[in-house]
């Protein structure tokens, strides 16, 4: 039932069981406010928000005050709001010089000027001078990783962090101690902060005392050019904001996009930055007398179209690395075509997806959003929280909700909500999917239940027949839910659902990963593929094309440097088949170029231009053979019937435990792994300081 | 004055047994199945009739306050009993709990029965070692007389907890209780929703202070005419009245609500020190209740109404006396740091208003403050109360603008005798 109230003289109809907050916005009344944050729950403590409901003797608290404890005066008129009211101006001036009281004035040397809500609202709200005439309150540092800088001085204990870290991040590590003014927030023991999204904590801090410590100093936010994009951390695909200065990326932080992150993003999603600026290849090498040397980009091309042209189609392959995106990948998979070249393949974990099977098969079907309505999850051979971070703090935040029931396959890791271990290996998930597990009577019941299936899982010899199992209980549990279609498969790396459904994979005769690994290559592209084993390339001839000196470059015989994430505009599909396309924020280093671009050029020295000359031309051959990736930002409609084919594909299993996918967090791709910050979280997560790891 | 057959706390000074025998034999436990058998609704209809009035110093009708509660929930309900005390004077829930006992614990029975709540919690201050011991073994007799627990003689299964908390007076406020009972850091919680809605893990509960309860059987058995027929309208019954400051006997005393000051001081407390005309003034409530100027206090009545009438508040009944001696301006900067040191910190004028106000306070206990700072005192004071969470805002400043109210003419006179001192030192 609708409420009707009168806001600053407008009368509204809002929505029941939304706060006054909430409905003095719809009225497009601004209400300024510390502590409240639409994703935490409500502390009601910095007062900022008062606003007068007529007849109430006290102000009232907007944030905490629900529309349904507001009903018609006793004549049936609605409740009057006024939030322009002496009463309410003279609460905001009295709790603005409450919050500056103790509050530094060294706005010049703090990092949050310029994007400080304490600065935009004292400007708007405060009373303009200060009567304090008291020493101020002095606030000892707090240790919160090589993430967190602090400034406790400045803190003005709305609780943000601390609701974050202990709702969203689900980690109960910050906290409030102490009394009154002498209220601190800090952690246990000063340990840091363990959670792979805790740099969100500074982002949520109103001022300055929490802020970005790889950052500090660095930038005003008036001089950094923004620009939306996506991130590739992992398959997730978040919105995220990357602002340069000049040609360097000095920061990324996230965007809303509800249907994906909300407004989080991991901590290696925004701290990679370092690893843009460090062990980039700027410009072209090619191998002589077995070294590399700097080469022209004409050198580098004629040494590809020499050693290509003298080997047979049948021993050239190429495989795609996990950040590449859809252009270059189908660029790459057009010219091979045209060489005669069924060698490719995209999945270089080794997974055993299919696409001849289907979509269904290989995405995230029951989409991020619907972990929302989730009430029981099956979680097999992955950690969310490793591969897919966000994602994983909305399971969280479902299960904190109550309602959901959380079971797990898999090697056992520290997951921050409540799960039930099954087993850890395949025939776990047989036992499930023949109802011999009590866990399958949980599932069974579920109105909205979910199978996750990591990609680890899939990367086995078995992988298609864990796949098939999981299809089976999924096509089980579909039944008598209109087509809803539970499987669900956690991708963990950027470029694969992209090359998946290109069709980057072995064509008629071609060989898959395995095979081009078996050492009897001539040629092998690797499009940004560094977490293979080199050694098993035995003597062929390497073109690696790519953004830091990795493992490929490395191995290579040739290196054509290409642009990272932040430097083109590249499509992207996440897990659950959302496309979505990164935009150019900076430009490549040196001599490096779009990754089309390159492949585009190579095409023409080997005699087979591609018919493209722009990237929209590229985009519109690419969308005539994969339709779908045109749609940006929708998610495919998969349903249940797709899964019997998917089904079929269950064979026997082998008796061994899924292993965990994510080693490292912090250590996954060329560009993390060139980031200094990640090297310490890194270092830090594996129990040793920094100083320790360089002994 | 109170005939002594009036009085409900007939062990209150610790004379007799306080064991389970001693209190049957002062007629506790008479029978207390009669009292069920009327009935859920008679008990809060008699408890209404009384005209009782919280004890635990805000002074909302209980009865009132008991028929909040939900009738038909599939919650559990629960009865929390406040014996938190920890305002500055206050000293009667200690008193009832070390030698009365037994009035809590068959009044926890009964409230909890007329609330429909089997379960009964009673949060115990704690700095309270001996009171919570004492407590501990009446609510172990009950139990073993099986006059509480499972399957007990009244019909009426209850279970009562002692939960001793960690000694903050904050947690004397019920949801920072409600809280701390939880195992939670104790801060208050913001209302609505209220607790009788959503209170003790997010059930119908309801808070009431230790005296409120204790005093129900004898009003129960008494009947609700009997008790309100003493005092004035409005302002019914027995109450414990707790001396403390410049008297010559400080005590606590069961007394007929609306006594007036002069005769309870001079008949129980043996006057002030000095004498009725060396007072300067009275602090009526416990600390947070503004103070009332010995010239208001010559015809003063005990009781809620004529203390709201002097914009002060009967409180919790703990009347803090000061004679000519005190250094008016110190004691309530002592006061003002008692406040600043309780604030829990959770919202921001009183984190950062009240140590604010302490700080002035100081200053003016010394002389060393302009006579502009009077105003932003009281001007500070006004920022704080009505903009915080719970009513700590309003306890902590109150006393300062009563204290602002009566004694300015104190301040500014310290502050001239400052600045003729810098002066004749300058001088010199």
């Amino acid at each position: 039932m609708p409420k009707t109230l009168i806001i600053d003289g407008q009368t509204i109809e809002v929505d029941d069981g939304i706060t006054l907050l909430q409905a003095c916005e719809q009225a497009g009344v601004e209400i300024p406010r510390f502590c409240y944050h639409e994703r935490l729950s409500i502390a009601g403590n910095c007062r900022m928000c008062l606003v007068e409901v007529v007849g109430m003797p006290k102000p009232q608290a907007s944030c905490a005050l629900g529309v349904n404890d507001l009903p018609p005066n006793r004549d049936g008129t609605p409740k009057v709001i006024s939030t322009r009211s002496p009463m309410v101006k003279k609460a905001r001036e009295g709790v603005m010089e409450f919050l500056l009281i103790n509050h530094p004035l060294d706005c010049p040397i703090c990092d949050q000027g310029g994007e400080c809500d304490l600065q935009d609202q004292s400007m708007a709200y405060g009373g303009g001078g200060t009567r304090y005439s008291e020493a101020k309150r002095a606030v000892e540092e707090k240790h919160l990783g090589p993430l967190i800088k602090t400034a406790m001085n400045r803190c003005i204990h709305c609780t943000r962090c601390v609701r974050f870290m202990t709702e969203v991040a689900g980690v109960e590590e910050l906290g409030a101690i102490g009394r009154g003014e002498d209220m601190e927030i800090t952690t246990y023991l000063e340990k840091g902060l363990h959670s792979e999204m805790s740099a969100n904590v500074a982002d949520l801090c109103p001022v300055g005392a929490l802020t970005h410590r790889p950052w500090a100093h660095n930038a005003r936010p008036w001089e950094m050019r923004k620009t939306e994009s996506i991130d590739v951390m992992d398959a997730i695909g978040s919105a995220i904001r990357v602002d340069v200065r000049g040609r360097e990326v000095l920061r990324i932080l996230p965007r809303v996009n509800d249907a994906v992150n909300e407004e989080w993003i991991s901590d290696k999603s925004r701290h990679v930055v370092d690893g843009l600026r460090t062990q980039r290849l700027d410009r072209p090498y090619v191998r002589v007398d077995g070294r590399l040397r700097p080469a022209t980009w004409d050198e580098a091309f004629g040494a590809i179209a020499a050693r290509v042209a003298s080997a047979a189609p049948g021993r050239i392959g190429a495989i795609a690395g996990d950040l590449a995106g859809a252009e270059e990948m189908f660029a790459l998979k057009d010219l091979l075509g045209r060489l005669g070249v069924t060698s490719l393949d995209c999945r270089q974990d080794g997974s055993r997806v299919d696409p001849a099977a289907g979509r269904a098969g290989y995405l995230f079907n029951s989409t991020i959003e619907g972990i929302d309505q989730a009430d029981a999850i099956l979680l097999v051979g992955t950690n969310p929280r490793l591969e897919a971070a966000v994602l994983n703090a909305r399971i969280r935040r479902r299960w904190r909700q109550g309602g959901l029931v959380v079971g797990a396959i898999g090697a056992r890791a520290d997951i921050n909500y409540g799960v039930e271990w099954i087993g850890d290996r395949p025939s776990a998930l047989a036992d499930v999917v023949s109802g011999k597990h009590v866990f399958a009577k949980v599932l069974a019941a579920a109105k909205r239940p979910l199978v996750i299936v990591g990609s680890g899982a899939l990367a086995r010899a078995d992988g298609a027949s864990v796949l098939g199992l999981a299809a089976q209980l999924a096509s089980q549990l579909a039944e008598g839910k209109d087509g809803y279609n539970p499987l669900s498969i956690l991708q963990a790396a950027a470029s694969r659902v992209g090359g998946l459904d290109l069709g980057f994979v072995p064509g008629k005769g071609g060989r898959d990963l395995a095979g081009m690994l078996g050492g009897d290559m001539d040629v092998v592209f690797l499009l940004g593929a560094d977490e293979i084993d080199m050694k098993r390339l035995g003597a062929a001839f390497i073109v690696y094309q790519g953004t830091h000196g990795d493992a490929g470059a490395h191995r290579a015989d040739v290196i054509l440097p290409g642009a990272a994430y932040t430097e083109k505009s590249a499509t992207y599909v996440n897990t659950e088949g959302r496309v979505q396309m990164t935009q150019k924020a900076a430009f490549p280093p040196g001599e490096a170029k779009e990754d089309w671009a390159i492949i585009r050029a190579l095409s023409a020295k080997l005699g087979h231009a591609l018919p493209y000359d722009t990237v929209g031309a590229l985009r519109a051959a690419m969308y005539v053979a994969a339709p779908h990736l045109a749609r940006i930002d929708a998610t495919p409609a998969t349903g249940a019937a797709d899964l019997a084919g998917i089904a079929r594909l269950a064979g026997s299993v082998l008796d061994a435990p899924f292993a965990p996918v994510i080693g490292d967090f912090y250590m996954t791709n060329p560009i993390a792994r060139a980031s200094a910050v990640m090297a310490e979280l890194s270092a830090l997560k594996a129990g040793r300081s920094r100083a320790q790891a360089a002994e | 004055m109170l005939a002594d057959k009036d009085r409900i706390f007939t062990n209150i000074y610790g004379f007799h047994d306080t064991s389970l025998a001693g209190a049957r034999k002062r007629g506790l436990w008479d029978d207390t199945k009669r009292l069920i058998d009327k009935g859920h609704d008679w008990i809060i209809n008699e408890v209404k009739a009384s005209g009782l009035r919280g004890r635990g110093g805000a002074g909302f009708p209980t009865g009132l306050k008991w028929s909040f509660m939900p009738k038909n929930d599939p919650r559990p309900s629960y009865l929390v009993v406040n014996g938190d005390e920890s305002e500055p004077g206050s000293c009667k829930d200690r008193e009832i709990l070390r030698h009365d006992p037994h009035h809590l614990v068959e009044g926890c029975l009964l409230a909890s029965f007329a609330m429909r709540a089997h379960t009964c919690f009673v949060y115990i201050r704690g700095e309270f070692i001996r009171e919570r011991e004492a407590l501990e073994r009446a609510v172990k007799e009950a139990y073993d007389a099986r006059l509480i627990g499972k399957n007990n003689i009244h019909g009426w299964d209850f279970d009562l907890v002692v939960h001793h908390g960690a000694g903050a007076y904050i947690c004397g406020e019920e949801t920072a209780l409600l809280e701390s009972l939880e195992g939670k850091k104790g801060q208050p919680r913001l209302k609505p929703p209220f607790p009788a809605n959503t209170g003790l893990y997010g059930s119908p509960t309801t808070v009431n202070n230790v005296e409120s309860i204790a005093v129900v059987p004898t009003i129960l058995r008494r009947g609700s005419a009997w008790f309100s027929g003493i005092g004035r309208p409005n302002n019914t019954g027995t109450k414990l009245f707790q001396i403390s400051g410049h008297v010559n006997k400080p005590c606590v005393v069961e007394e007929a609500m609306s006594i007036p000051l002069r005769e309870l001081l001079e008949k129980h407390a043996g006057g002030v020190r000095g004498g009725w005309d060396n007072l300067l003034a009275v602090i009526p409530g416990g600390s947070s209740m503004p103070c009332i100027a010995a010239g208001d206090c010559q015809e003063l009545l005990m009781d809620f109404d004529s203390m709201s009438a002097l914009k002060s508040g009967l409180g919790t009944a703990a009347v803090i006396v000061m004679d000519k001696s005190t250094d008016i301006i110190k004691a309530f900067a002592r006061i003002a740091y008692f406040y600043k040191h309780e604030s829990c910190g959770q919202c921001t004028p009183c984190r950062e208003g009240v140590a604010w106000i302490w700080r002035l306070m100081e200053r003016m206990s010394k002389g060393e403050a302009e006579k502009s700072e009077i105003d932003l005192l009281f001007n500070v004071t006004k920022q704080v109360e009505g903009h915080t969470i719970c009513a700590f805002g309003e306890g902590a400043v109150w006393p300062i603008q009563g204290f602002l109210r009566n004694f300015r003419t104190v301040i500014e006179e310290r502050i001239d005798h400052r600045i003729a001192a810098e002066a004749r030192e300058a001088a010199e």
